[in-house]
């Protein structure tokens, strides 16, 4: 059953695009960026135990590169690519041994920091990035010559690179390593009596979220072909774990559907709510009312209730 | 031009996903509604301006009966938020979704510049209200047509008033620092220290400033400052500048968003006297004026400003390209050359365009006034016909970078 539920599911997704109009599609792209962003900082969240509130960071800052390399230092796309990852991955590194000098509060407080610095540094120097008018006039990239300039193609582009971070990122969390990681994340005290070094775990998780909030920022850029320093703000950080605390943290597909959620309030519902501002607090309420544990979860328990009762 | 077979294939493919993605979309019928879209931030703090563009463009299709030109119009509003990505998605939405014929807005440049590739790429006609200097300088796109002023358009007739007419030598500005505000300051800079005066100290102050008091302690004695500020913030300085006793000491004066309307029914005696430069002000003596502003303050109980002309401005100006083109929006190169042509009378004066899209028109230097018991922005001076360019070379100044914080540089700074 579950196998036949995810294939269709599999096929829906790759199939989207001969059903749905244009602005479906791009919504579509639009949430599946969100997702890999999500999915990057529900490792810290979720299986490390790690409440980071300047993740957008990584995504602003290989988007930044990104931009700068393609459209002032004439970088084709595939080298800017590669660097500007690289980049936001050793930044990761280095804001990783920052940060995770605390834990807790400390360490929220520590990457809200580090990440107000870069958002004033994008906004202030203003002759290398631009300032407050962005970056614009950047192309999408050409992979083996196809454009992915029509709304379709970089659906599936996207698709095909939020798949591969998917399949990665469940990998990562449940390999062995993901297993001391969740250790770490519960009882980091024994797990160093047992000879793990909890500082260690935690800075490699970190710089493997770093890397794919990387990613996902090289898609954004591509997608939207324009950068501000907006989204390097605490804002954008607050709605990404919103989203992963939505939708259930530390679970697998809680991050996905609780970033859907919060891009289809925020680009949908507030095309007929007025007030959709108020509407997503409400629907945030709601959650934490009824499910505190997240959608995934608490909608699974539901299910198994039901089950249960029968 | 020979091509490689690599460009071959790519536009093979790519043309094939297109016709994939073609049938779905929906061609517009002659005998349709026109759709207009109106981007406007109505969250977030660009708010109370976005909400004035919406109430004034209602307004205008209301008095006309939601027809231009003999075809009934359709009003479709999408809520920027003043978030450059919120804004892509909106324009997306409007144009793939609503199926809309042309835009209005949006407001702050830094959205308007996140949507300018994508609305030239779509082919859509832009009435654009942002001033971001480069759409209409260095970035020109022929789907794009500003019609209320470039950052400083405005400013150099002020700028030039202060130094010849008030004699002012030494200015202090202060601004919101952001490029909005960077390039007005820059512009009255260029203009004033141009006509012998200088500028001693430039202030530039965070958007969401909760507490002006120690930028006002900052301020240098000088003969006046000058306001680049937009929103609210012109007026939450000002009371703090007048709490200092500073207005005693020297004269404000401030840009087409400093003491706009909007902010100045909020204001007491305490803001008489302050000259302000706009391309509009509720109190103009014009055919197209006194029917809208009476009718504005009627319904919502305060003077339309900057943006609420600005939609009203726009929509005068599509009414008069669809009346040359007798109602037809599916040319959309015809509509534009239409709107680019167009020479309409309007709340503002006659505006025409010159050839990079950006107005030419008449700018107003006001001065805040008691009339009927509210505080008004009366004109006390009108600089005929101004162009984005000023007195300037086109080509010279275009040359130049784009106005910053930090060009043109300023060489009077005190220490």
């Amino acid at each position: 059953m579950k196998w036949i539920a995810a294939v269709l599911f599999a096929a829906m997704l790759v199939l989207l695009p001969s059903v749905a109009g244009d602005f479906y599609v791009n919504l579509a792209s639009q949430i599946l960026i969100a997702a890999i962003f999500a999915l990057s900082l529900n490792l810290l969240v979720g299986f490390g135990g790690m409440t980071s509130l300047g993740h957008a960071s990584f995504l602003g800052v290989a988007a930044y590169i990104s931009a700068l390399l393609t459209s002032r230092y004439g970088f084709a796309h595939g080298p800017a690519a590669i660097v500007s990852i690289a980049g936001t991955t050793a930044m990761a590194a280095v804001f990783g041994v920052i940060a995770l000098r605390a834990s807790g509060l400390g360490f929220l407080m520590i990457t809200l920091a580090l990440s107000q610095v870069l958002w004033g540094l994008a906004y202030r120097m203003s002759n290398v990035t631009n300032g407050d008018n962005g970056i614009a006039g950047l192309t999408r990239p050409m992979p083996f010559g196809i454009s992915l300039d029509s709304a379709a193609s970089f659906y599936w582009f996207a698709l095909a690179v939020a798949s591969v971070s998917f399949l990665m990122m469940t990998t990562f969390v449940s390999s062995a390593f993901g297993s001391s990681l969740k250790g770490v994340r519960d009882q980091p005290r024994r797990m160093a009596a047992l000879g793990f070094n909890p500082w260690m775990i935690r800075w490699i998780t970190f710089i493997y979220a770093g890397f794919w909030g990387g990613v996902s920022g090289l898609l954004y850029v591509y997608y939207n072909k324009y950068i501000h320093p907006t989204s390097l703000s605490t804002t954008s950080s607050a709605e990404a774990l919103l989203g992963v605390i939505a939708g259930g943290s530390g679970t697998l597909s809680g991050p996905a559907v609780g970033a859907a959620l919060v891009l289809l309030l925020k680009n949908y519902a507030s095309a007929y709510v007025e007030r959709w501002n108020m509407l997503l607090g409400l629907v945030f309420l709601f959650i934490v009312l009824v499910m505190p544990t997240g959608i995934v979860p608490g909608l699974s328990k539901l299910l198994n209730l039901r089950r249960g009762s029968r | 031009m020979p091509i490689s077979r690599r460009q071959f294939v790519s536009t093979a493919a790519g043309a094939g996903i297109a016709s994939v993605a073609a049938p779905r979309l929906t061609f517009a019928q002659n005998s349709g509604p026109i759709r207009i879209g109106l981007l406007a931030a109505k969250t977030g703090p660009l708010a109370s301006g976005g909400i004035d563009m919406e109430l004034a463009l209602t307004m205008f299709l209301k008095e006309r009966d939601n027809t231009l030109a003999g075809r009934k119009v359709e009003l479709i509003v999408a809520d920027t938020a003043g978030v450059p990505a919120t804004a892509r998605t909106k324009a997306q939405e409007l144009i793939e979704k609503n199926n809309i014929h042309c835009v209005i807005g949006p407001l702050a440049a830094f959205e308007a510049l996140a949507i300018a590739d994508y609305l030239t790429e779509k082919e859509v006609p832009t009435l654009g209200v942002a001033a971001a200097e480069d759409m209409t300088q260095r970035h020109p796109s022929p789907w794009f047509v500003r019609l209320t002023s470039t950052s400083a358009q405005c400013a150099y007739p002020l700028a030039e008033y202060s130094a010849k007419e008030l004699k002012y030598k030494k200015i202090v500005t202060i601004a919101d620092d952001f490029a909005y505000g960077h390039e007005m300051c820059a512009g009255f800079q260029r203009a004033f220290e141009d006509n012998g005066g200088k500028i001693i100290q430039k202030i530039f102050t965070p958007l969401a400033t909760p507490d002006y008091g120690s930028y006002v302690a900052q301020v240098k004695s000088a003969d006046a400052i000058f306001l680049g500020t937009a929103g609210s913030n012109g007026f939450r300085f000002l009371r703090q500048f007048i709490e200092y006793g500073m207005k005693d000491k020297m004269a404000v004066i401030g840009g087409m968003t400093a003491l706009d309307e909007s902010v100045l029914r909020n204001m007491g005696d305490e803001a008489l006297g302050i000259l302000t430069t706009s391309w509009y002000s509720a109190e103009l003596d014009n055919a197209a004026n006194k029917v809208f502003a009476p009718a504005f303050r009627k319904q919502f109980k305060y003077d339309p400003g900057y943006y609420a002309g600005s939609t009203y401005l726009s929509g005068q100006v599509l009414e008069a390209a669809l009346t040359t083109t007798k109602g037809n929006v599916e040319d959309k190169k015809a509509l534009m050359t239409a709107i680019r042509g167009s020479n309409a009378d309007t709340v503002r004066g006659l505006v025409k365009f010159d050839d990079l899209g950006n107005v030419i028109g008449n700018v107003y230097i006001r001065k805040v006034t008691r009339s009927d018991g509210r505080l008004v922005n009366s004109v006390i001076k009108t600089y005929p016909d101004v162009t984005q360019f000023w007195t300037y070379d086109k080509t010279a100044f275009l040359k130049n970078p784009v106005y910053s914080r930090d060009y043109p540089p300023a060489k009077y700074l005190e220490p």
